[in-house]
This record gives structure tokens, C-alpha cells and sequence, in this order.
């Protein structure tokens, strides 16, 4: 299991790495943790003529928050700071929730969330946690800076919307605002492993108590995230009040609909039929936990 | 036509070291066939059975996972950084008092790994040395006298201080 | 000596080595000049070989040779078969072993086709792509099942069928059995593929010296010696001109044993070729196929019973998945057809299998041997007889148990060791109440589950037993030697696998000698220090090797004693001997250290009398005259959710036998590794397969080992009932953590989720959420309580 052989570049700007993925285009890949990419390498899967190593590259590690809660988090931040981090903690709960999901200590301190996202593994918790999130996902080539939207940017099982040319740079969040709950759970084999099944939930109340804004993806559940609209729906003017039979009901037609919604494929861990059954337990618990963090943090409650 | 060689400099358990590596040269190989290290032991080459487990700039990585081109500049601690067989490392102690080894094939990558936890995390109870520790394969003891042994360094430490 | 080393919880020497990255595994072996090799193994599970163009790996720099099967000439024959099958009347057995490259034919995807050695093992892999092979894909049977049938596709050309042996062994007569009982029970219980995955994976050294005529290999073996016998014959050598080290080896668990491995042949030939060093280490990804596979077996079991819950009769029928090819003969079906008897008195037994040749890797033992199926079958259909008869689960067992004055008990069988199948001794009742005493089982059916119910919570408890023939043949030596400096030399011919053998062996003779365990230097694995052997495997290396250490000491010490009479002139009865001296007691000023013994035995003038030897030595062999039978009892409490179905250990208690302790510490650690790898097989470890014989989880990624957060705490209890079959009344304990959790797990998901009661029975192994589920989601509601009384 050793890789085949490679170029390697060690750039100290990010021009210069972005001039020579322009140079060599698909035959190269951006190399930031290699916790996805370095095993695909030793399998000899993945096969790139260049590695262009970005850990030399000022100001790729830059995890900066605004006084309101924007994250912008570069290409070179590793999974154990954002995981460490108060103000991702305060601004962005999901993304902790789901980022300690992700492999192992040792992996985490290594593997950062660009890279992550890049890779796009559809079992991966964090393209979810994205797309739920309405993360941008902002590209850098020579030919200058895009922001894609997160629910453009996963096209398919390890393919993205990033051009040969480009580097995912940067992920921006924006902050949640008042009323937000979110939750994630998944279920894995081993703690440490890729989800069986994984849901990330968003919710917004308004000050009525009223769900304004609904979203529920999923990973492991196809070739990318699969964000539900049926689910959403569900959710989206309920008003699940203080009743728990009725915030129930609401929990698991909600789980209902997302299991009816979406076609998992099933893995060598699972059957399609159980990972289509988990995603509706785990959405009714997420959306259960949502919903509490949401009324905790609603404006009615502040009154 | 022979591969390309990077020259790197690297901090090796404190020694730094000059090498010409090829690219692909994965770390774990380079510290245990160029500067003969075979402390550092190789199990899976895919990153998940942390048996490879070194320091990478005081923190715990794969060394399977890393190309020995990319430590240039850093630094890298090994098994062989803790005790000698004459004089354990207090952790090292703590395994051998407790048997959290059986064939060892594994142990130095949990005792790197347990090293930085044990530095982040002095005083940890069982769920946190399990969750740590959830990284590193071990097919012989069933983690249960790892945890003993974590506890008990910790312990000690403590002890100590 | 004022505390005896023998039966202490004494620290482990070699672990300053192991702790401190100082021990020496085969992959350490760094010799000048030396090549890696890399093995190119078949895609298919069963194609022909048209041709194979190696031209381009040889045109790579780097590349030193590439070797197909016509390379090889005449070493490319057919391996030895490990072990012979037992002499059972009417057996059937077709021995089919695998060459080290395959010449025409590849019957598993993964057999070897060529054989690079090169500069490094990079540059190896990288011609190992060069190689171009010209296939012609054939049918497959990868299905068990589908594989037995007459009209399947053939794994061998030659043979009618798939059909690798068939063996059928009976006890009484169980149609009888059937005539007299009030309730007969039957069921299919299959059990599915896994393998052992030590973290190390297997790899050969080999180096040939042309001036002393010598070759050594570093093999990751448990049997250092049989290697060594094969090697020689394989390439034409005398036995004296090789020499094979297994060096500290990364777990063994069996499939390290599986004499010969290809490379174990090529690597040493190839070094052989080039007259230099070539090392081979198998990477993970080869290791899931390259490496020996266990467990598949699908049983249609019966059992009949009086209605008192008392066992008359057990029919049994399986099949058991050899894989490709059988060099280790029928030693894992013959275990799970032996020990399906397990602790109880079975008057009446009928079990026949069929071994199957299927295109997959080759199936060895694997920790257990074939012993986890029997038990599984066993246990599982007294669970459904407690059930439909309405009696405890504990007691139905108890009242089954072989009583403890029974012993010798004769199951009228033959063993994979070729004697018959003879328990020595056991206190099985005694185990079982103490394992129910320490989880508490009768408030935990009576008051705490309903309790934990009533709060809408599924819990529950499993209590299974098993029995397993351990240490047995055919022998095993040691020799002590007294160093001039004192310190006492201790050799064996089996290798060791992280067992603490350098501790435990010390530990058996230091008494005798008198002196610390630390002035014992222990050495194994290593061919041209000890001639004789068979291997660690079987858990026998402390009951057959360490009763030839305790004889060997004890003879040691007897002429010590001898010649420090001579010398005091006084009686040996007059003689102590401790903290490395020889005194005579109450005389201080007469002592003489062990080593300066040593040197008076070894004179430099004066003939060694007729009937005596020079030096402090002895070499003692120990074969028992059948295994001695260790047994326990295992219990759990798990917690089932109920819509996902994952399952969380609360409690897991121990309760064994493995008659005399010499290190407790030591066998604990056994015991709870072995727990650990059971919780894999029986819960997270399955090797998938697709109908054209590709296995599809080929990664630790995939391929799912308990980590630390799926391993509970194991709380252990003992039982000491000293074997009566060795002097120092010792039974094996290295596998017996691993046998019985398959039916523990399914007895308690089905106890936690009253599956039963719902119309849903859990018979097969390894179980998952998924499967638990897949199974479960046809249940009705609960009709009536599963545990009564």
C-alpha cells in the first residue's frame, strides 16, 4: 500500500498555488490535511502527477469571526480547532455537534474542513452540516473568487462544482439568528466511523413559537447531501407549542417524511430499508433536540 | 530515469535530521527504514488503526497519513522519545504495571497518543480515555487494562506534582 | 526464595522492550542490500491464466526479477498439509493445497500469480502494474450453500464435486433418543466469515549465506519449527542448513500458524535466487485475502429433550466453508463437531459435515478453531428448549451439566488432536453459580429488568457456559542451561505472540532454581536454539511447554543439588537452594552460586563420568496424552434501542476455569482480549462477499474491529480445577475469552427486545443493528413473557 509516484510543490502563496493548479490542472490535487486523499493515495485510488502541498501558504489557516457571528473558516483550519473553538462553538453549534463525529482525535487534528468538503464523500457528516447551514463555499483560481452556494457545490460522490483550476479557499457562515435550534445525530458502527445514517437539522421559531424556517439533510443517504423539502415542509408553519404528545406527532411525521423522501443505498454495514428506518428515528430525535435549542433560544422566551 | 529527491530537514525526538526523500516517501516509512526508528509501527497504511501514531509538532498524527517531504521544518517525536527499558517514562510504567500490552505491536502509537491526551487532559475519568483512545486498534487486551494503565499514570502524576 | 513466582501476578519482562520500541519484529530486520517483494494476486475468484507479459515490470529500474509459476520449476508444487485428518471410520477428505504461485488456474481472488522483488517495496508495487495477465473469468461458487450442490461450479477440475470431506461421528444412537422424548427441537444456525487481523500483519526475511551454505528466516509465524522442516524439503535443504526466527511477533491469533503460505516459500527461494536478503511484509489490504479466513458454517441442528429440560439426543448436519483450498486438514470442523457438546451430558449425539471448497481464501483456525460454532448451536438451542419448556435459562443448563464426580468423561468422539474426545476434570455448576451470583441474575430477571421495563427501557441478560479441549499434542521442550554468570538460559520451540510466555515460563521455573525470574532469560521462536516443537496455537503453549520447563528445572536443580553434595560433602537433604546459591542449610560460610555450579560441571580436566553430562543443563519433553478441558461461563446485561437497534454492554462478567494459574494477570489479560475479539465476531466483524467471490470490505475502514468505546469493562471470576492430565495441572485459557459470545449476544438482544415472545428468533452470527432489524421488523407485539419462572 504505497502511493505512486508524484511531484511534489510546496508553495508559500496562495498565487503561487493557485498558479500551479492552474498549470497542471486535474493531474494535481491541493494537499491540506490528506486524511481523505493520503489513504486513497496508499490504495492507489487517487493517482495525482502533482501534490501541491498548501501547509506552507500564509493565511490559509485564518478562522475569523465578526463581532455578529460570521465564521469564515480557510482551507488550512484542521477539525480540532474548529472543534476547540468558543466562538464556532457559540455561533455554530451544529457544525461542532457534527465536526466531533468526524474519525479520531488524530485524524482531527490533521484533517481540515475545506478538505473535508472537497473530497465530498457523501458519507461524510459535514456537506450536510453545509448545506443545512446555507454555508458559501467560496473558490479561488487564477482567474479570480466565486462563491458557491453549499447545496450547488456536491455534485455527485467525490465530485464538486470546484473547476480543475480551483481551490476551495474558504467557508463562510453566516450567523444564525435568533430562534435558530439545530441538532445532529447519526448513528455509526463504531464511534469514530462514517454514519450509517446521519441527519443535521435546522430550525428557526418566531416569536409566536412558530417554525419559520425548516431544514433536515442527510448524509450516507445518496450520492451527496440529500436535503429534504418534504420534511421541511412538514415542519415549516407548525407550531409545535409546549404539548410533548403533540411536538412528538410533529417529530416522527417529520422523520415520516424524510424516510419517504429519500432513496439511501445501502452499504455492506446496511440495508437500504434500515438506513431509510434510521433516517426517520434519528430525524425525529434531531428535530426533537432542534426544536427544544430553538425554544431556549427563542425571542419569546427572552420576554 | 530515477525519482526526484526533496531534501528535508526535520527535528527527530529533539535530533535534527537531513535527509533526500522521494515525494512519496510516507513518514512511517521514513522514520523506520531511514532513520531506523522501528519503534513506530505500521498496521493498516490507511489511517485507522493508529498503530503509527507519532508527534507532529507536539501533536498526535498518522504517520501513514503524512508524506516524510512534508516535515520539513517540523518536528517529530517517536516512542523512542520516551523512557529507555532502564528507565521507563511514568506512562510507559503504568502500562507495564497494569498490562495494558500483550503483543505491543500497537503500543507505541496509543502511548504517543496518550502522552498528548494525558498533557491536554491531566486528570481524565474512564469516558474520556476511552473516547481518546478510540483511535488506536488493539486486537489483544480489550482496552480494558489500557485504561487502567492511562488512569494510573494520570494518577501518578498527579501524585507527583 | 521467600514468595513463589509460580501463581504470582508478577509485571511482564518483555515489556521495557515492547514499551520502549525496542523489541524486534520481522519488519525490523533491516539487512544490508536487501530487496522487498510484492506479491500480484489474481482479481478473480476463478479465472484461467492465459498468459502473463511481465516484460514491462522487468524494464522498470528497480526491478531485479519477476517470478510466474514457470519460474519456479519444481518448488512450485502443492504445499504439505499442516495437519492430516484424524483417523474417523469412514471419513472422507480430499487434500488439495495451494503452490505458491498459481501455474494456470486462480480458485480465490487474491492467490498469488507473480512475485516481484525490487529496490523497494514502492517500486515493487509500481511492476506489480506492469504486469499484464491475460484472464479468462469462470463461474464462481462463493456461496456455501450454492457451492455444496452437485451441479455448482467446480473450485477443483479433478474432483466430482465441491465437496472437501466428509466426516460423520455418532455417540449412541440418537433415533432412540427421539423415540423417548417429550420434545424435539430444530433449527438452522449459520455463522459467517471473519478473520483475525492482527494489528501486524504477516512477513518474511529471508537471507542466504552461499559461503556457510545457511539460510534464515524471519517469519511471523507461531510454528517456527514446522516452518523450518517445510522450508528445508521445499528447497531441497537439510533441516540443519536453515534457520527460522519468529522474532516478537504482533498477535498471532491462529492464521500466523497456516504452514505454508506462499511467500513463506518464495521470499527464502528468491533470496536463494539472488544471494540477497528479500523481504516481503504483507500490507492491510493484502492481508484480508492473503492471509487465512474462519468461521463459515451453516448447521441444521436438532435437539431432543425429556420434559424435565434434560438433554437426550443432539443430530447435527453443517456445512463448513474450507475456502480454496485445506492445508490445515478438518481441525475447525472437527472442533465445532466436538465441542457442540459443550459442559453437558449429552447421552445420545449424530453429527455429520460436509467441508465445501468454495472460490474464496483459505479458511484455518482462527482463535476459537471452529469452537465458537458448536457452542454457538448448542447454546442457542438451549436457550429456544428453556423457552418452549418453560424452564429458567441457567437451570436448564445446570441440570444438564456433567457432574463434577464424572470425570474422566468420555464423549465417545474423536478430537482434532486424534484421541478420543475424554474431559479431565471441570466444577461446572460451581462456575455458573458463581458467574450468576456476580451479575446478579436472579434479582436482575426478578426485579430490576421488570423495573427498567415498566420505565419503557429494553434490557436484558444472556448466561451461556462452554468447554474447550485445550493443550493438547503431540509435545512440546525446553531446555535449561546454568550460565557461568549465573544466569539460567530457558529455550523453547514455539514462538510467542504477546501470551507473556517470557514471563509465565520464568515464572514456572524460577522456584525450582531458586532464583529470580529476572535472571531467567527466556528465548523462543528460534530454530537453531531449540531443534524440536510444534507451535503455540490451540492454547497449549503454557500446558504442553510449560510442563516440560517444570521438568527440565526440576532436573536442573537435581544436579545442582548433586554436585554441591560432592563438593560440601555432605547430603543433598542438608542442601538449599535460593537467591541463586546452593548452601547447606544453617551453614553459611558453605554456599556456592548457581553459576560457579555451572563452571565445576564443565571441568577442564577429569572425564565426564559414564551416565552423567557436563554443565548445569536439562531438556525435557512433555506430551500430554490428550487435551485437558478448560471451561467457563459468560454473562451480559445489554441495553437494546429498541428503533435503531444498536446495542450498549452495561455489564459483562467471567466466570473460568483454566485449572492451575501461573501468572493471574496474564490470564486475565487473555481472557478479556479473547472477550474483546468474541464481541467482534459475534457484533461488529463480517467479511463480505458478492457472488463472484469478491470480498467488498477489504479495509479496517470497513471491516469493523471493536475499538475502545465497543468494549465494556469485563469483570472476571475463577475456578481452579487442576488438569490431572499434566504434573502441573494447567488447561489452556489463550482462546477461550472468544468462544461463547455469538450465542451470548443473541440470547441478549432477544432477552431485551422479547423477540421470542414476538415470533422472532436470533440464529445467526455476526449480528448488526441492521441485521437485528431486518429480522426484528416482521415482530409482532409480545404474546407472553419469554423467561418465565
Amino acid at each position: 500500500m504505497k502511493p505512486p509516484a508524484f511531484d511534489y510543490e510546496a508553495p508559500t502563496s496562495l498565487a503561487e498555488a493557485l498558479a500551479l493548479k492552474a498549470r497542471h490542472g486535474e493531474d494535481a490535487r491541493f494537499l491540506a490535511g490528506g486524511q481523505s486523499l493520503v489513504p486513497a493515495m496508499n490504495f492507489r485510488l487517487v493517482r495525482p502527477a502533482v501534490l501541491i502541498d498548501l501547509n506552507g501558504v500564509a493565511d490559509l489557516d485564518h478562522l475569523s469571526c465578526s463581532s455578529s457571528g460570521a465564521l469564515g473558516i480557510g482551507a488550512l483550519v484542521r477539525h480540532a480547532r474548529v472543534e476547540s473553538d468558543r466562538e464556532v462553538a457559540r455561533h455554530q453549534p451544529l457544525l461542532v455537534e457534527a465536526i466531533r463525529e468526524v474519525a479520531h482525535p488524530q485524524v482531527r487534528n490533521r484533517g481540515t474542513l475545506c478538505g473535508n468538503l472537497a473530497h465530498a464523500d457523501p458519507a461524510s457528516e459535514l456537506p450536510a452540516v453545509m448545506v443545512a447551514l446555507k454555508a458559501q463555499l467560496h473558490a479561488v483560481s487564477i482567474r479570480g473568487e466565486r462563491s458557491i452556494p453549499a447545496a450547488d457545490f456536491f455534485q455527485g460522490t467525490y465530485t464538486t462544482a470546484l473547476e480543475p483550476d480551483e481551490l476551495l479557499a474558504r467557508v463562510q457562515l453566516e450567523p444564525l439568528p435568533t430562534g435558530t435550534g439545530t441538532a445532529f445525530l447519526e448513528l455509526a458502527r463504531r464511534p469514530g466511523d462514517y454514519a450509517m445514517m446521519g441527519v443535521a437539522v435546522l430550525l428557526q421559531l418566531d416569536a409566536s413559537g412558530a417554525c419559520t424556517d425548516a431544514r433536515v439533510v442527510c448524509c450516507g443517504a445518496g450520492d451527496r447531501p440529500v436535503a429534504s423539502a418534504a420534511t421541511a415542509a412538514v415542519l415549516r408553519a407548525a407550531t409545535p407549542g409546549s404539548d410533548p404528545v403533540a411536538l412528538e406527532a410533529l417529530c416522527e411525521a417529520a422523520g415520516a417524511a424524510l424516510a419517504a423522501s429519500i432513496d439511501p443505498p445501502g452499504t455492506v454495514h446496511v440495508t437500504a430499508d434500515y438506513q431509510r428506518h434510521l433516517a426517520q428515528v434519528l430525524a425525529a430525535r434531531a428535530i426533537a433536540m432542534a426544536f427544544g435549542r430553538a425554544a431556549a433560544h427563542s425571542p419569546r422566551r427572552s420576554i | 530515469m530515477a525519482a526526484r529527491q526533496y531534501p528535508i530537514r526535520v527535528t527527530v525526538n529533539g535530533t535534527e535530521r537531513e535527509a533526500e526523500v522521494e515525494a512519496r516517501l510516507l513518514l512511517s516509512d521514513f522514520i523506520r527504514h531511514r532513520l531506523g526508528l522501528t519503534g513506530t509501527h505500521v498496521g493498516c497504511e490507511h489511517g485507522v488503526c493508529g498503530a503509527c501514531t507519532i508527534l507532529h509538532d507536539g501533536v498526535p498524527a498518522r504517520a501513514c497519513l503524512l508524506f516524510a517531504v512534508q516535515t520539513h521544518g517540523h518536528s517529530i517525536e517517536t516512542v523512542e522519545s520516551l523512557g529507555t527499558p532502564e528507565r521507563l517514562h511514568p506512562l510507559q510504567a503504568a502500562f507495564r504495571a497494569c498490562h495494558g500490552l500483550q503483543c505491543g505491536y500497537c503500543t507505541p502509537g496509543i502511548l504517543m497518543t496518550m502522552k498528548a491526551f494525558l498533557e491536554q487532559h491531566p486528570d481524565p475519568d474512564e469516558a474520556a480515555i476511552r473516547k481518546a483512545l478510540s483511535g488506536n486498534l488493539c486486537r489483544c487486551t480489550g482496552y480494558q487494562n489500557i485504561v487502567a494503565a492511562v488512569s494510573r499514570a494520570a494518577a501518578m502524576a498527579k501524585e507527583g506534582a | 526464595m521467600s514468595t513463589r513466582a509460580f501463581g504470582a501476578a508478577l509485571p511482564r519482562r518483555e515489556d521495557a522492550r515492547l514499551l520502549t520500541g525496542r523489541a524486534t519484529f520481522v519488519d525490523d530486520i533491516d539487512l544490508p542490500g536487501c530487496l522487498h517483494a510484492a506479491v500480484l494476486r489474481s482479481p478473480f475468484a476463478h479465472a484461467r491464466i492465459r498468459s502473463i507479459d511481465a516484460a514491462a515490470a522487468l524494464a522498470r529500474e528497480g526491478v531485479v526479477a519477476v517470478y510466474t509459476a514457470a519460474d519456479l520449476g519444481a518448488v512450485c508444487c502443492p504445499g504439505p498439509l499442516a495437519v492430516p485428518p484424524p483417523p474417523i471410520e469412514g471419513a472422507l477428505f480430499h487434500q488439495r493445497t495451494q503452490a505458491p504461485i498459481a501455474r494456470d488456474k486462480v480458485r480465490y481472488a487474491g492467490e498469488p500469480v507473480a512475485f516481484v522483488v525490487a529496490e523497494s517495496r514502492y517500486v515493487a508495487e509500481d511492476a506489480l502494474e506492469d504486469i499484464v495477465v491475460d484472464w479468462e473469468p469462470l463461474p464462481v461458487s462463493a456461496d456455501l450453500e450454492a457451492a455444496a450442490r452437485p451441479d455448482a461450479p467446480r473450485v477443483h477440475e479433478d474432483l466430482p464435486d465441491n465437496i472437501a470431506a466428509r466426516v460423520r461421528q455418532v455417540k449412541g444412537d440418537y433415533a432412540m433418543a427421539v423415540r423417548g422424548a417429550a420434545h424435539v427441537i430444530r433449527r438452522r444456525f449459520t455463522y459467517d466469515h471473519g478473520c483475525s487481523s492482527p494489528i501486524e500483519t504477516r512477513g518474511v526475511v529471508a537471507q542466504w549465506d552461499p559461503r556457510a551454505d545457511k539460510l534464515t528466516v524471519w517469519d511471523t509465524t507461531q510454528a517456527p519449527v514446522f516452518v523450518r522442516n517445510g522450508l528445508a524439503a521445499a528447497l531441497g535443504l537439510g533441516e540443519r542448513q536453515v534457520r527460522v526466527v519468529a522474532p516478537f511477533i504482533g498477535g498471532g491469533f491462529g492464521p500466523k500458524i497456516m504452514m505454508f503460505y506462499p511467500e513463506e516459500i518464495l521470499v527464502p527461494w528468491a533470496a536463494m535466487q539472488l544471494h540477497r536478503p528479500v523481504k516481503w511484509i504483507e500490507d492491510r489490504a493484502e492481508h484480508f485475502v492473503a492471509t487465512t479466513h474462519e468461521r463459515g458454517q451453516v448447521h441444521d441442528a436438532e435437539i431432543a429433550l425429556g420434559a424435565d429440560g434434560r438433554i437426550l439426543g443432539v443430530r447435527d448436519e453443517f456445512l463448513h466453508d474450507t475456502g480454496a483450498y485445506d492445508p490445515y486438514g478438518l481441525t475447525v470442523p472437527i472442533n465445532s463437531q466436538c465441542t457442540l457438546l459443550g459442559p453437558y451430558a449429552i447421552p445420545h449425539y449424530d453429527s455429520t459435515f460436509c467441508a465445501v471448497f468454495t472460490h474464496k481464501p483459505i479458511v484455518t483456525p482462527y482463535r476459537g478453531a471452529g469452537r465458537q460454532h458448536g457452542v454457538f448451536v448448542i447454546e442457542r438451542l438451549l436457550d429456544i428448549a428453556a423457552r418452549e419448556l418453560s424452564i429458567d435459562r441457567a437451570e436448564i443448563r445446570r441440570r444438564n451439566f456433567i457432574p463434577p464426580d464424572a470425570f474422566p468423561w468420555d464423549n465417545a468422539l474423536i478430537y482434532q488432536d486424534f484421541t478420543r474426545l475424554t474431559y479431565d476434570s471441570g466444577q461446572y455448576a460451581k462456575v455458573l453459580d458463581q458467574l450468576l451470583e456476580r451479575i446478579g441474575y436472579r434479582d436482575f430477571i426478578d426485579e430490576e429488568q421488570p423495573r427498567l421495563r415498566a420505565q419503557g427501557r429494553h434490557v436484558g441478560i444472556a448466561v451461556v457456559c462452554y468447554v474447550e479441549g485445550t493443550g493438547i499434542g503431540p509435545y512440546e521442550g525446553a531446555k535449561l542451561q546454568v550460565q557461568a554468570n549465573g544466569r539460567v538460559s530457558l529455550v523453547t520451540g514455539i514462538g510467542t505472540q504477546g501470551q507473556g510466555h517470557y514471563t509465565s515460563f520464568a515464572q514456572i521455573a524460577a522456584d525450582h532454581l531458586g532464583i529470580d525470574i529476572a535472571d531467567i532469560e527466556v528465548i523462543t521462536g528460534d530454530t537453531d536454539q531449540f531443534y524440536w516443537g510444534a507451535g503455540t496455537f490451540a492454547s497449549r503453549g503454557a500446558v504442553v511447554a510449560g510442563n516440560a520447563i517444570d521438568q527440565a528445572a526440576r532436573q536442573v536443580r537435581a544436579k545442582a543439588l548433586r554436585l554441591a553434595a560432592e563438593i560440601f560433602e555432605c547430603a543433598e537433604g542438608d542442601l538449599v537452594l535460593e537467591g541463586g546459591r546452593v548452601s547447606i542449610a544453617g551453614v553459611p560460610s558453605k554456599s556456592m552460586g548457581l553459576g560457579e555450579l555451572a563452571q565445576r560441571a564443565n571441568p577442564m580436566r577429569g572425564a565426564v563420568a559414564a551416565g552423567s553430562e557436563p554443565g548445569l543443563e536439562s531438556t525435557s519433553y512433555f506430551g500430554p496424552p490428550s487435551g485437558s478441558t478448560a471451561n467457563g461461563a459468560h454473562a451480559m446485561v445489554i441495553e437494546v434501542d429498541p428503533r435503531t437497534m444498536n446495542v450498549r454492554i452495561l455489564r459483562y462478567v467471567v466466570v473460568h476455569d483454566c485449572g492451575v494459574v501461573i501468572n493471574p494477570m496474564i490470564v486475565e489479560g487473555q481472557v478479556r482480549g479473547g472477550v474483546a475479539q468474541g464481541i467482534g465476531n459475534a457484533f461488529f466483524e463480517q467479511l463480505v462477499f458478492d457472488s463472484e467471490g469478491q470480498l467488498l470490505n477489504a479495509s479496517l475502514a470497513d471491516y469493523l474491529l471493536p475499538s475502545s468505546m465497543d468494549v465494556p469493562t469485563i469483570e472476571l471470576g475463577h475456578v481452579e480445577t487442576p488438569s490431572p492430565l499434566n504434573p502441573l495441572g494447567i488447561k489452556g485459557v489463550g482462546e477461550a475469552g472468544a468462544i461463547p459470545v455469538g450465542p451470548l449476544f443473541a440470547q441478549a438482544i432477544e432477552d431485551a427486545l422479547q423477540l421470542p415472545a414476538r415470533g422472532v428468533e436470533l440464529l445467526e452470527i455476526p449480528l448488526s443493528p441492521s441485521r437485528v432489524w431486518e429480522l426484528a421488523r416482521g415482530a409482532g407485539p409480545v404474546i407472553a413473557t419469554d423467561s418465565p419462572v
